[in-house]
């Protein structure tokens, strides 16, 4: 299968993060082209998640540049990250457990609604116009993910697998421009994996949306991304096409070092 | 007619988001209201209106204020009191040192000026949580009421910092009777309680709630954590602020800082635990709860133990029967009161056939 991509949508340059003493990134460089499905793999404490919390400003690396859209950034705040149209997802859930499914992703949403407080206390006019019109956006997103019959549910209720589900919702409702997630198929059993797959792949063909995908399970990075960088004690060891990285002999002796 | 949500389809996103989605519960709340408006106004004793109905109401507001910032933003407050004590004391530096200020207005005023102090005390919470968040609040707590007794400008100059209340009057009607004052109270509550209703059900109160419940993911979709706690700080401290307003005007006529105290704070806080964290009705229970507790302890001890008891029985059963309430809701149920009518509401909705 061979895509056309677009022009670099984000360019990480030489990126070092460290943890006191701990090196968790050392020298780190790679694109992210527009609309493709890069994967990010690696052993356990590769560094995979401290570069998606480099990307969407969590973490600010020491070293190194970070060229998005065409323009260098400086110390990004998370908000920021978001008002540009990132997104993301987290390896260990980040729902808000007190609210419903609706109200999750509702909230995902928020950065696309304008009306304040003072319209808020009065929920009339111009405020319940703007709630109904973003509910129908949302009512896409709960049915693009299948997920209508939780919908009034409290998150904390759901199991496992739908919360990650929940949670790709909740990215997906602000439109992003890049969706990073953080391993969204853990601990899912065979046919949930199938699902999420097919709803990244599906998000990816329908809205153009570029990914970034953190995934320990190799069948599945090799079906469905296009490039793949591997890391492996904070130092990227490679980095190519599925067939590229599998037959690199750096990646093949990290991985049968560890138990994969 | 039973209670009932089958049948009632939505048939529209509005209709689905509507302050009270079951027709049931739509119809309860007209009833409510149309009671307390109309009827208990002309039944109910002035003793009840003046001392009774008119400070649960406003115990409500200021329980709801507190539950705005910890049952919804997430982050706790021990100054609720002093917040009720700065609405008080600006109110009434409005009516008094502005000539022709409308009583509503001052109130407004009033309740901004509290909104404008909690944000300066809400500063802390960008940096510490929890504990310490509420050991920096009950810093506001013992600041404020120490400023207003140092500075008897804040009184007026008069005696141990004590205020009396100008009289209230509105475009020319003097609200001078326990049941014209119970009624402004009523209104004022009834207001800010459907408008705390719809900012917690729209991207306000989810926002506060995102905060409440996951501080970085909250950040990474795009949340201000600064500002929007500040927010919750401010609204907080407005209805706070209000509250403390109508507690001078309309019930007791007369305060000085020190009414304000901690006790009154924690006072306010086991009215929502008892209530309901995360909860307007809440609010309303936890209030009704604490100042009716008493006077019914009163009345069943007067007519079944008659006078035989020692003096103070009745106060430490009051404290051993509170406490006892408020472990109770924190391990059992953290919602509180309100909860448990959800769940009763719940087991109705499917009652007589529960499978
Ligand atoms: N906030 C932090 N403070 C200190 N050290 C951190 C922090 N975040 C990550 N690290 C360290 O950085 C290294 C990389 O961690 P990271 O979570 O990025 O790995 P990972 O590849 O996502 O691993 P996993 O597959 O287990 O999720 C680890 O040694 C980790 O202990
Ligand atoms: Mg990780």
């Amino acid at each position: 299968m061979e895509r056309k991509f677009g022009e670099v949508v984000i360019d990480l340059q030489n990126i070092s993060l460290s943890f006191g003493g701990v090196k968790a990134l050392t020298n780190i460089s790679f694109d992210v082209r527009k609309h493709e499905i890069r994967a990010i793999i690696g052993p356990n404490g590769a560094g995979k998640s401290s570069m998606l919390n480099v990307i969407n400003g969590v973490y600010h690396p020491q070293e190194g540049r970070i060229v998005f859209n065409g323009q260098e950034r400086r110390e990004m705040e998370p908000y920021m990250a978001a008002s540009q149209g990132i997104s993301r997802t987290f390896q260990n859930i980040a729902l808000f457990k007190g609210m419903t499914v609706l109200d999750n992703i509702m909230t995902g949403r928020h950065m696309k609604m304008n009306c304040g407080l003072l319209s808020h206390m009065l929920h009339w006019g111009r405020a319940q116009k703007e709630e109904i019109e973003h509910r129908k956006k949302v009512e896409e997103v709960i049915d693009f993910l299948e997920i209508q019959s939780i919908r009034k549910t409290p998150v904390g209720r759901l199991p496992y697998g739908l919360q990650k589900r929940v949670e790709l919702a909740r990215a997906l409702a602000a439109e992003p421009e890049l969706l990073l997630l953080d391993e969204p198929m853990a601990g899912m059993n065979v046919e949930e994996k199938q699902d999420m797959c097919r709803f990244i792949l599906d998000v990816n063909d329908q809205f153009g949306t570029t990914i970034v995908l953190i995934e320990h399970d190799m069948g599945v990075v090799m079906d469905i991304s296009d490039r793949v960088v591997v890391l492996d004690y904070g130092k990227k060891i490679g980095d190519g096409t599925p067939d590229e990285v599998k037959s690199n002999p750096d990646v093949i002796a990290a991985y049968l070092g560890t138990s994969h | 007619m039973l209670y009932r949500e089958a049948g009632q389809f939505k048939a529209s996103y509005q209709e689905d988001s509507q302050i009270f989605p079951i027709r049931q519960d739509r119809v309860g709340f007209i009833a409510l209201l149309a009671f307390f408006f109309l009827i208990v106004p002309m039944v109910a004793s002035q003793y009840w209106l003046q001392a009774i109905l008119t400070p649960v109401l406003i115990f409500s507001l200021a329980a709801l204020g507190l539950n705005i910032l910890t049952g919804y933003a997430g982050q706790l407050s021990l100054g609720s009191a002093a917040f009720m004590a700065v609405g008080a004391f600006a109110t009434y530096n409005f009516m008094l040192r502005i000539d022709g200020m409308p009583f509503l207005m001052a109130i407004l005023l009033g309740g901004l000026s509290a909104a404008a102090v909690g944000i300066l005390f809400g500063l802390p919470s960008l940096r510490i949580k929890g504990f310490y968040l509420a050991v920096a609040t009950l810093a506001a707590q013992f600041f404020i009421v120490w400023v207003l007794v140092k500075f008897p400008w804040f009184s007026n100059y008069s005696s141990s910092g004590v205020i009396t209340a100008q009289e209230i009057n509105i475009l020319g009607y003097a609200f001078n009777t326990p049941e014209s004052k119970y009624l402004l109270t009523l209104l004022v509550v009834t207001v800010l309680a459907l408008a705390a209703k719809n900012m917690v059900r729209s991207t306000t109160g989810r926002k506060w709630m995102a905060v409440r419940d996951m501080d970085v993911a909250a950040e990474v979709i795009g949340i201000r954590l600064m500002r929007t706690k500040l927010q919750a700080f401010a609204v907080s401290s407005f209805y706070c602020g209000v509250a403390g307003a109508l507690y001078a005007y309309t019930y007791l006529g007369t305060v000085e800082p020190e009414g304000f105290n901690l006790t009154l704070s924690f006072q306010i806080l086991f009215m929502i635990i008892i209530g309901g964290v995360g909860s307007i009705l809440g609010s309303f229970l936890g209030a009704a709860f604490i100042v009716l507790l008493p006077v019914f302890l009163n009345i069943v001890l007067h007519s079944f133990v008659g006078a035989a008891l020692p003096p103070g029985f009745g106060s430490n059963l009051e404290l051993m029967i509170f406490g006892g309430l408020i472990i109770f809701f924190l391990i059992v149920e953290p919602h509180g009161m309100a909860r448990l009518w959800q769940i009763g509401k719940e087991k109705l909705r499917l009652w007589p056939f529960p499978h």
